[in-house]
């Protein structure tokens, strides 16, 4: 056997060394969230230049409510996305799992937590049907999911009553979007995230020693948590703040915040961490290579189903939450902004590219389009167009950069 | 000679009323490269696709190290050590390489992937193949060239402590220095201890790597020769049916 030589892992060497590493990725064409960030600073900056309220604190906070339902459900997305499926029937299932609710918890006097956990199952059962016929039945997910997003509109009105709508009584609900916690208690969030961050970096870092494979320099861990602490620490401190506009104060993180980032974090362990989420990329990329080397890829297909319903219902949670009552058209527009949240942000539709936190930071770029051209008073015209033309230049934007490098356009 | 790691006996295989395997037989040896040759609808991939547990045969006999064993799933194959590298090499490119190389049986800590010990395994399984042209574990396949996708998926057999591994047209979208490197492999993956199935249209190449030749005509194994023993003319001769077996050399 002739003499080996070392093969790298990518851990090594200098931070120097890391940092050029990491924009080699990105000249090759792995941007991942890059341009949509760019886009949100970008956006960020012009509207606060458009119009002097984008900036207070009151925006900033109605921001976060504002983009949290549509995060949510672009997560979701992600995970059908990612197989290189659809879910056009994402937005109607939670108004349908939400019709449920208020019928139970309203007409029939069924506690909320037994409410929210039966809306939950349906959005299983709807996600387990859905997958039931891509994986095992392969009808395109696209037809299987158009037949439900208007079946299931039929069902919201008729659970529901033509132009029926019910008020979300449960002040728990309710609460999600409309309340926030007290000042200490975003703190005590941080603290939180720091600590779970420095907690698997560490854990990381010691398995990795344990194998005996390279670290990359301590510093750059320490660097991470330097950003979030910073990030966050601004973030958590303005919306501490009063922003209330008359004397009853209003200030602390909207409750919704903590909930959004802990199912991004739990979702974002399962795709990076655990063998279901590996087995999605793979599907993702090469469904027939997935097979061959012994994955079942009907069962990975049919969990992304229920995954993606399951999680589409808590975004409907959010969006009874924010509206205060359920109709029977609810979560029938929201799918495609969904769509377009995940692809802004740098998701791929051909699958097996992308991540949770790619789709949180497109869904802020649609939503502060929304915000901002709200605010400057334009016509909703205006909006559909400049929400359209980014979700085409990020798409753009995505191909172009793949084919300068040679890369294949997954 | 030694006990055949894989032997076939009067394997068949139709589809609806075709016969594409009208009793093969076929044995590979541990240490030994194995080459299967013959034209297109020779029954090759049929065969080799029976083996890999993807499209059982419909009868015929499948002895492992001696044992009769049914493969009728994918898995039946790769639990028995049976790795098949496939022409389109069925990887993942928009995973890394070391996810490719562990795809469907990772290393788990904890229910947690334990990327450290894949990466180190995966490293040293590349270095104890001689491989040089990769930089790191963690390129993505998408970054990498037809030799070296070639040499990742046939890594991937070598770290499944494979006994048998089929490699399907290794060569047959490569450059000549990428070949070289492949057949290298190949020889090298062979003198490990494995045995080694080859499938090639490039008999140049088959005599360059190969101990033994069978090769398939219209479904039937025609000829099952040592390749120092013939040549090139005798095999393209088997291949065209223009020439027809004249006894067993094994």
């Amino acid at each position: 056997m002739t003499t080996p030589t070392t093969i790298g892992t990518g851990h090594e060497g200098s931070i120097r060394e890391q940092v050029t590493d990491y924009f080699h990725r990105l000249r090759s064409g792995d941007m991942g969230a890059l341009p949509a960030l760019g886009g949100f600073i970008v956006l960020s900056t012009l509207f606060s230049f458009l119009n002097p309220y984008f900036l207070t604190k009151l925006n900033f906070a109605n921001l976060f409510t504002q983009a949290a339902t549509l995060m949510m459900l672009a997560m979701a997305l992600v995970f059908v996305i990612l197989i290189g499926e659809i879910d056009l029937s994402a937005g109607v299932t939670s108004g349908v799992a939400m019709a449920v609710f208020v019928l139970l918890v309203n007409k029939m006097g069924v506690n909320w937590i037994i409410g929210v956990l039966v809306a939950l199952l349906v959005g299983i059962a709807i996600g387990g049907f859905i997958g039931y016929f891509v994986a095992k039945v392969r009808v395109p997910s696209f037809v299987v999911t158009l037949g439900l997003f208007l079946g299931l509109q039929g069902l919201e009105l008729v659970l529901l009553g033509d132009g029926g709508l019910f008020r979300i009584e449960t002040p728990q609900i309710l609460s999600i979007m409309n309340d926030n916690m007290p000042p200490w208690a975003g703190w005590v969030m941080l603290v939180i995230a720091l600590a779970v961050s420095y907690g698997m970096g560490l854990w990381d870092r010691n398995r990795r020693k344990a194998a005996g494979v390279a670290n990359r320099p301590a510093a750059l861990l320490y660097a991470k948590l330097g950003a979030i602490a910073v990030g966050g620490g601004v973030v958590v401190a303005i919306l501490n703040q009063n922003r209330a506009v008359s004397i009853v104060a209003i200030q602390g993180v909207p409750i919704v915040v903590p909930i959004a980032l802990a199912i991004l974090w739990i979702g974002t362990f399962v795709l990076d961490r655990t063998r279901f989420g590996r087995n999605l990329y793979a599907v993702g990329g090469n469904p027939e290579a997935a097979r061959r080397a012994g994955i079942k890829i009907t069962m990975v297909r049919l969990f992304a189903f229920v995954t993606c319903s399951t999680l589409a219902v808590v975004s409907g949670i959010f969006d009874a939450s924010r509206i205060g009552s359920v109709d029977a058209s609810a979560g029938k527009s929201i799918v495609l902004s969904g769509v377009a949240a995940a692809v802004v942000g740098g998701v791929s539709l051909f699958g097996g590219r992308g991540r949770l936190s790619h789709a949180a930071i497109g869904a802020f770029v649609i939503a502060i389009i929304d915000n901002g051209l709200g605010l400057l008073g334009l016509p909703s015209g205006v909006n559909f167009l400049v929400t359209g033309g980014v979700l085409i230049l990020a798409a753009t934007v995505d191909a172009v950069s793949r084919k300068r490098t040679g890369g294949s356009l997954r | 000679m030694d006990m055949p790691v894989i032997e076939l006996t009067g394997v068949t295989k139709s589809f609806g009323p075709v016969d594409v395997l009208k009793g093969v037989g076929l044995s590979a040896y541990a240490g030994k490269v194995t080459a299967l040759v013959g034209d297109n609808g020779a029954g090759k991939s049929t065969l080799i696709k029976g083996l890999a547990g993807v499209q059982p045969y419909d009868s015929g006999e499948i002895k492992f190290a001696g044992n009769v064993v049914n493969l009728h799933t994918p898995r039946d194959a790769s639990l028995l050590g049976i790795e098949v590298v496939y022409q389109d090499l069925a990887l993942c490119e928009n995973l890394d390489i070391v996810q490719n190389m562990f795809l469907g049986r990772e290393d788990m800590k904890h229910g947690t992937l334990y990327e450290g010990v894949m990466e180190r395994e995966a490293a040293k399984t590349l270095q104890g193949l001689s491989v040089r042209t990769v930089k790191s574990v963690r390129q993505k396949v998408s970054s990498l060239s037809g030799g070296q996708r070639q040499t990742v998926a046939i890594a991937r057999s070598v770290l499944r402590n494979a006994k048998l591994v089929i490699l399907d047209e290794p060569t047959a979208a490569l450059g000549v220095a990428q070949t070289e490197q492949v057949l290298h492999l190949v020889r090298r993956l062979a003198d490990a201890g494995v045995a080694v199935i080859i499938i090639s249209h490039n008999l140049v190449d088959i005599f360059k790597v190969a101990d033994y030749i069978s090769v398939l005509y219209l479904g039937q194994m025609v000829a099952s020769l040592e390749t120092t023993k013939t040549n090139n003319a005798d095999v393209v001769g088997y291949i065209t049916g223009s020439k027809t077996y004249i006894g067993d050399n094994s």
